[in-house]
């Protein structure tokens, strides 16, 4: 490791911004406080959207299924700000994207098993164990 | 032996080796929370219809845990930041918030599970459901508070008790008198009330129907645990990895300022991942 410092003469010093490496992004000293400006507005964005999901979460979208498909959107815009910005997604190298094109890929298929199982009248039918025993529980109401 | 490209990319990639390592790792995360995600699923719909508890968690609590992530999140990234910019003082102070962050996750955590632990449903002997907080447990007797109960008339079943619990009500468990209200309570009243054993209905095995709202409680609760106690682990692991870089391994700083700075980047991607996980947690668990 200590040799290791000895050539890499770009390294820099702690005396030294270390924002001009070959490091990663690569950004500047310049570039990073642009950056910063950027994150604040996640982080506005994030705050905001907390308080939307537990808003959204009193009101009635028309059945519990529109409620949850939209508490899962704006999951998925908190999800992809902080991938996007806080992960540096939005500008990556190649590698990573492939990377995560294959988790995506596989996660999405697993999400696809799953609803797919959920369905009535998929090949894994899940039986309510209510099914048959609500009418007999039912005569007892007037 | 050195390890290579630990500062300097590789021609190929592009990266550094780290990057592409936490990269994998972190698709295996996503598979692995996938899994249990897709359980969480199947445990839902295939529930009875009605008996999925929902309003069960404090959504305050909830909330203000999101918000502390939010929050760590963004000091992760500003320490990195920080690094870049020379500003190694910063950087502490940064991740020192973002340590602290952690700390008052696992706290409220702590609380919300305690909650859960202390949290009783009592079946009487007339089926009849006792469902409040224990202030006390002795060899042949339990003592809720703030209790409801739900006779048995009907449909009235386990599922009565969860749903005519409002959302929040373990927290507001704290407010109200602690007067006893005897043997005359009612749904939401907030007495306190001594149960013996011997009037508690029994399992097939013999066992009384005294449980509390464990993970044993029902299949929410199994998943509840499951998932918030394995998101707990990663806040566990990635604050005692931002702790160490932010102690004794912050010496590298003034060794190898540039390997050092990816440790923190690196460290820093693992953190987010914890935050996406819940952003994805807190509506699945504490609001719908």
């Amino acid at each position: 490791m200590a040799n290791h410092s000895a050539h890499s003469a770009a390294a820099p010093s702690p005396g030294q911004p270390a924002g001009h490496s070959h490091a990663g992004h690569g950004h500047g000293h310049h570039d990073v406080s642009k950056e910063i400006r950027k994150y604040m507005l996640v982080f506005g964005a994030l705050i905001v959207g907390t308080i939307v999901t537990v808003a959204a979460s009193k009101v009635d979208f028309g059945g519990h299924g529109m409620n949850i498909a939209v508490a899962l959107l704006i999951a998925l815009v908190k999800g992809f700000l902080v991938a996007a910005f806080f992960m540096h997604l939005i500008d990556e190298k190649k590698l990573i994207y492939g990377v995560l094109g294959a988790t995506v890929f596989f996660f999405a298929g697993l999400m696809y098993i799953t609803l797919w199982c959920s369905e009535p009248g998929s090949f894994i039918h899940i039986k309510k164990p209510t099914e048959a025993k609500q009418p007999a529980a039912q005569p007892a109401k007037h | 032996m050195d390890i290579p490209y630990t500062t300097h990319a590789r021609e190929d990639t592009g990266l550094y080796n780290a990057k592409v390592g936490i990269w994998l790792f972190l698709a295996s995360e996503v598979m692995l929370f996938g899994a249990l995600f897709s359980g969480y699923i199947l445990l839902r719909v295939g529930a009875s219809p009605g008996t999925w508890p929902v309003g069960l968690l404090n959504v305050t609590l909830g909330t203000i845990n999101t918000l502390v992530l939010i929050i760590s999140s963004v000091t992760v990234v500003m320490a990195w930041a920080s690094l870049k910019m020379n500003r190694f003082d910063r950087f502490k102070i940064y991740q020192a918030v973002t340590v602290l962050c952690a700390m008052i996750f696992m706290v409220i955590k702590s609380f919300e599970y305690y909650d859960k632990f202390t949290h009783y449903e009592v079946v009487l002997a007339d089926g009849t459901i006792l469902d409040g907080h224990m202030v006390e447990k002795t060899a042949d007797s339990i003592t809720l508070h703030h209790f409801k109960e739900i006779k048995p008339q009907g449909a009235a079943t386990n599922q009565a008790a969860a749903t005519a619990q409002p959302a929040g009500a373990p927290a507001a468990a704290e407010q109200g008198g602690h007067g006893t209200a005897g043997d005359h309570a009612t749904a939401g009243d907030h007495g306190e009330r001594k149960i013996m054993f011997s009037e508690v209905a029994k399992h097939e095995s013999g066992r009384v129907r005294v449980q509390n709202y464990g993970p044993w409680h029902n299949t929410y609760m199994a998943i509840y645990f499951t998932l918030t106690g394995l998101h707990a682990l990663h806040v566990l692991g990635g604050a005692l990895v931002i702790g160490y870089l932010l102690g004794p391994g912050s010496k590298m700083w003034f060794t190898n300022p540039e390997r050092f700075t990816n440790r923190i980047e690196v460290s820093g991607l693992f953190w987010h991942f914890v935050d996406l996980v819940w952003i994805f947690l807190f509506p699945v668990l504490y609001l719908l």
